[in-house]
């Protein structure tokens, strides 16, 4: 089976917007992605009909509501391939992240221990870790090759976790996930996975990878905002401490002291985002359908066509490996800025990402501060690089490049 | 439309920025950077009898952000550091000569808040 685009398309009402009186054409799907009637309609119809809290009462909606978010999390762990994993919602991905850093690694390092990270890493991935140095913990970094690829060497024995992304936000490079967490344990280190770009795009086995944390968001794989996951084996939720205390997240409660309630809920604390999580539950209902497999297989020849067409632009530098990337296409065109193009592109409907992208370490890394990047998924076509290119020659124009 | 922001002098700043590069011992000097968007400058300036003498900025960014910091540092030389001081947004935008989208206002200002915190280091002094 391949993916019908067409019909994909008319699922996404936000898509046959005008902007300037012209299509969207939205190529920034790795900031955040569109959502279909399906999610938009799970949402209104939770409010609409079964809305109340979770864990909670005995009454008919509340145990509808109990039953949606804990069936939203068993489907989660599905979808991730996460058998023998705890599924805990956040607000987001970087919420995740933070709940290993103050949860697990505030508890569990010590001075002299060190976390590795890499310079292709978002910021979450970065800022979280480097508050331990407070404790005495430092942070590597593992650097890129020219082709922007992760240069591995060997580990040190400080290194107590390794904390990687599974695609890069920018290059578009894969990261060999189940390589670096194998090197990873062998050296003793526990491993950690940013999926924020790796989820929603293609079929993931988490067991198989074998990693012992997988942070990623439900808003880039057309669920709601406000809803992030973190996986975490098992045995390792029991060494982590919550993020938030208070209610929901107790197994009983004295005016002296507090027990907790068994993970994921001890983790989870306050009333959740009870409509965000069903939204993601009929996202991820949504792609199941599809099939992770066709979602891939359709940006994969995305990316082909659009490396062709952009790279036949004069003056384009292209970031980022020409193969075995994702659907995720950063770059600069000579003599512009790269918010200078966005601002022309936009002018024709076209909607890309420009900045540093949460990378500014790695905006270093490659010399420059700022790039422009056009994201795919699913709903995206071919035509629509091709109107990215034909915008980049008007952009040219405009800006007597 | 907002394209109209991409005026020939805009593009002729940008491109050939006035008093670009860097001041031997200036007597302030003030580096920002747009969090949102990663543009950078620094502006160095020398003062004489309540006036700017010297000014000069680095740093990289994008049109809207390099042509504001080129014609604001073109209008501050020789002028009082009371009269600058009172600049307000709007000036800078009449100084740019174009119409300003909203999604780029930030751009257009950052070179004016660095301007300002140069002048406030010299009070300091």
């Amino acid at each position: 089976m391949t993916l019908n685009v067409e019909k994909i398309r008319k699922d996404f009402p936000i898509l046959g917007r005008k902007i300037n009186g012209r299509p969207l054409v939205f190529l920034d799907s790795a900031s955040t992605s569109q959502k279909p009637r399906q999610v938009i309609d799970a949402v209104r119809g939770f409010y609409e009909n079964s809305n109340a809290n979770v864990h909670r009462s005995v009454y008919k909606i509340s145990s509808e509501a109990t039953d949606m978010y804990e069936g939203a999390r068993e489907k989660t762990r599905r979808f991730i391939g996460a058998d023998g994993y705890h599924i805990i919602f956040t607000k987001n991905c970087t919420e995740a992240i933070n709940l290993v850093a103050r949860g697990w690694a505030d508890r569990n390092l010590r001075k002299g221990d060190s976390v590795l990270s890499s310079v292709m890493e978002h910021h979450s991935n970065i800022v979280p870790w480097q508050r331990l140095r407070d404790k005495g913990v430092s942070m590597d970094f593992l650097d890129i090759n020219d082709e922007g690829k992760l240069m591995v060497g060997s580990l040190k024995k400080s290194t107590r976790l390794v904390s990687l992304t599974h695609i890069s936000n920018v290059l578009g490079t894969i990261n060999n996930a189940r390589e670096l967490c194998r090197i990873s344990h062998e050296n003793g280190s526990m491993f950690m996975l940013d999926g924020a770009q790796s989820v929603p795009h293609m079929k993931i086995n988490l067991k198989e990878i074998g990693a012992d944390f997988m942070a990623f968001s439900g808003h880039k794989m057309l669920g709601p905002t406000g809803v992030g996951v973190l996986a975490v084996k098992k045995e390792i939720a029991d060494q982590m401490d919550p993020l938030l205390f208070g209610s929901d997240m107790i197994k009983e409660v004295t005016l002296e002291k507090t027990t907790f309630a068994e993970p994921p809920i001890k983790f989870e604390t306050g009333t959740p985002n009870i409509s965000g999580v069903v939204g993601l539950s009929a996202a991820m209902d949504y792609l199941s359908k599809v099939g992770m497999e066709n979602v891939e297989k359709h940006e994969n020849v995305l990316t082909k066509h659009a490396i062709e067409k952009l790279g036949d632009v004069d003056g384009m530098k292209l970031y980022g490996p020409r193969k075995a990337r994702s659907g995720i296409v950063s770059f600069n065109l000579k003599g512009a800025h790269s918010h200078d193009i966005a601002t022309v592109l936009d002018e024709f409907g076209i909607a890309v990402r420009s900045g540093h992208h949460c990378t500014q370490p790695l905006m270093r890394r490659l010399g420059t501060t700022s790039m422009a990047r056009a994201s795919f998924y699913l709903y995206n076509t071919k035509g629509e690089i091709d109107a990215l290119v034909d915008g980049l020659q008007k952009s040219k124009d405009v800006l007597k490049l | 439309m907002s394209l109209d922001m991409y005026a020939e002098e805009i593009l002729d700043h940008y491109r050939n920025p006035r008093n670009f590069g860097k001041l031997e011992r200036p007597d302030a000097r003030h580096r920002e950077l747009n969090p949102l968007c990663g543009d950078e400058y620094e502006f160095q300036m020398k003062f004489s009898d309540g006036a700017v003498k010297e000014i000069k900025f680095s740093g990289d960014g994008c049109a809207i952000s390099m042509a504001s910091a080129s014609m604001l540092t073109e209008f501050s030389k020789g002028k009082k550091i009371s009269d600058l001081k009172r600049l307000a947004p709007d000036d800078v935008i009449k100084l740019l000569g174009i119409s300003v989208s909203p999604a780029r206002i930030k751009c257009a200002l950052l070179p004016l808040s660095i301007l300002k915190v140069c002048l406030d280091k010299k009070s300091d002094v």
